[in-house]
């Protein structure tokens, strides 16, 4: 593929008639296009590098002021000590090597009519079209009492790093017999299975080091993904454990207390000894400085280009986006930031873009050798992104334990392939 | 004369071909979320590039219908038209 590329360029730059055949591509030579991304994750550096494979001539800066990524998925795995942190972290050496400029710091502004963005020294980087792929942003405050300081207290662990390591010492330094508590929010937030998959592994942990401890999960919703797989795996493998409040049990917490550590719902307080509230969220700061965020706090976007409904120019992918059916997962991540560079390098060209297809597959560890899946195939319908009718869904609710130890060791290969794609 | 425009034509077919072959047709890009692009990776999940087109298909149309059991496959398939699946199946056998 790459060698006939080639090929092709150096025709397309000797012969004088292809450039009468070709006008979009041949003035797309003599200046060439500049693509910026923001956002080093799952979703931004699958898309720089899917560019540049789309098309070598494109100029992709990748902006991204952390040297090195620490990967969500798998990292409730390191809360429970099954996993080290190291195992979650990627540098960006190898997406560095397919050509992309790598601008190590934060992007501060965005003129989508000047077409630049402006960098934290004051450097503006021009731009044909624009990628962001911020991720999420904890809403402070919008629980009362969770700010910046009783995360500190009370770890959210949904932004992997030093939290994932404070949470898991907090859980480590429990004595047996401990209440931990987990505040899950209402939809929609990053990682749909995630409160679930953790609330597991912390219950296998729990059973297996310290087993008169409970572990109460309160919920700001009635229904979640996965759902009834998890409550079967919980009920079998941890009763009297783990238990779920739902929303219309009293599941909702209103306010918290980290000097406490105290969770307040309508219907009473649970003081816990480790205490892990995952808050509501909205897009990564950036989107929001460049004005292509609605009233949610999320992005409206094309479901066909993935640009922004509010900024001509400007494209969201990734968790900051409003992806209709998609989930926001780094598996979507991905594939919207494939489906994303392929429309860009189009527009580019003054071609139209093809309508996408874009597949989910996340799988949740529901204890160390018992996974379940959730799979599921998307295209733009009706304006929104919409799940393909007939396909997808959760893994089979009677399987034998022979497929739940299949499905975790999936698990492990997905993350394996999909991190090596990403930054491999 | 003659030979200015079998130059161009001759551009023309390199060009549509290197389009073409650079360009996943549409779907084939997600499945290297699962199915290891590189050789470095191991993974129970076979790499596609390279593969035969006819067991692709096969493989495809018998998770489809529920003749080959699959972990998640059999519900990605359900996702995919005949044509879809003729087009990526054709594009991951000419890739390396």
């Amino acid at each position: 593929m790459k060698s006939s590329r080639r090929e092709f360029l150096k025709l397309g730059v000797t012969a004088s008639v292809g450039a009468a055949l070709f006008p979009a591509r041949a003035s797309a030579q003599s200046t060439a296009a500049r693509v910026v991304v923001v956002g080093g994750g799952f979703a931004g550096a699958s898309c720089a590098r899917a560019l540049r494979q789309a098309d070598p001539r494109i100029v992709v800066t990748l902006v991204e002021p952390n040297p090195t990524f620490t990967a969500c998925p798998f990292s409730n795995a390191v809360i429970v000590g099954l996993r080290e942190l190291r195992a979650q972290q990627f540098t960006y050496e190898r997406v560095a090597a397919d050509g992309i400029v790598i601008s190590r710091t934060t992007a501060t502004g965005v003129d989508p009519q000047a077409r630049s963005v402006t960098l934290a020294d004051g450097t503006r980087l021009p731009y044909d079209r624009l990628v962001l792929a911020p991720g999420i942003e904890i809403r402070w405050n919008a629980l009362p009492g969770y700010d910046q300081a009783a995360a500190a207290q009370m770890p959210h662990a949904w932004q992997a790093g030093e939290q994932t390591l404070l949470l898991r010492r907090q859980l480590e330094a429990m004595d047996d017999g401990g209440l931990v508590v987990i505040s899950a929010p209402a939809n929609p937030f990053r990682c749909p299975p995630g409160p679930y998959e953790r609330a597991s592994l912390i219950a296998n942990f729990l059973k297996t080091k310290k087993p008169k401890s409970k572990l109460i999960v309160l919920d700001a919703k009635d229904a979640f993904s996965k759902q009834r797989l998890f409550q079967q795996a919980w009920s079998e493998l941890y009763p009297g454990l783990l238990e779920w409040v739902p929303l219309s049990k009293g599941g909702s917490v209103t306010s918290v207390d980290p000097a406490t550590r105290t969770l307040v719902t309508d219907f009473g307080r649970h003081q816990a000894k480790v205490a892990n509230v995952i808050p509501p969220q909205k897009a990564g700061r950036i989107a929001d400085v460049a004005g292509v965020t609605d009233r949610t706090g999320w992005c409206p976007i094309d479901p066909a280009t993935f640009e922004s409904k509010l900024q001509p120019g400007v494209h969201v992918i990734g968790d900051a986006a409003i992806a209709g059916a998609m989930p926001k997962s780094a598996f979507a991540a991905n594939s919207q930031a494939k489906s994303c560079a392929a429309a860009i390098a189009r527009l580019l060209t003054g071609a139209t873009p093809s309508t996408p297809k874009l597949i989910n597959t996340c799988y949740s560890l529901v204890a160390p050798d018992y996974g379940i899946s959730v799979a599921g195939v998307y295209q733009p319908s009706g304006g929104q992104i919409a799940e393909v009718p007939g396909s997808g869904g959760v893994s089979p609710a009677d399987a034998p334990r022979a497929t739940r130890a299949a499905e975790a060791v999936l698990a492990e290969a997905w993350f394996r392939t999909i991190t090596d794609e990403v930054f491999g | 004369m003659v030979r200015f425009v079998a130059a161009a034509i001759g551009f023309v077919s390199i060009a549509a071909a290197a389009v073409a072959s650079a360009e996943p047709p549409v779907g084939a890009a997600a499945c290297s979320g699962c199915h290891p692009a590189s050789t470095r990776v191991t993974s129970p999940v076979p790499r596609l590039a390279g593969r035969d087109s006819a067991a692709i298909v096969k493989a495809m149309q018998d998770f489809r219908s529920g003749a080959r059991a699959g972990t998640v496959m059999d519900r990605i398939a359900k996702g995919f038209t005949d044509e879809e699946i003729r087009a990526i199946a054709a594009w991951y056998a000419t890739q390396k």
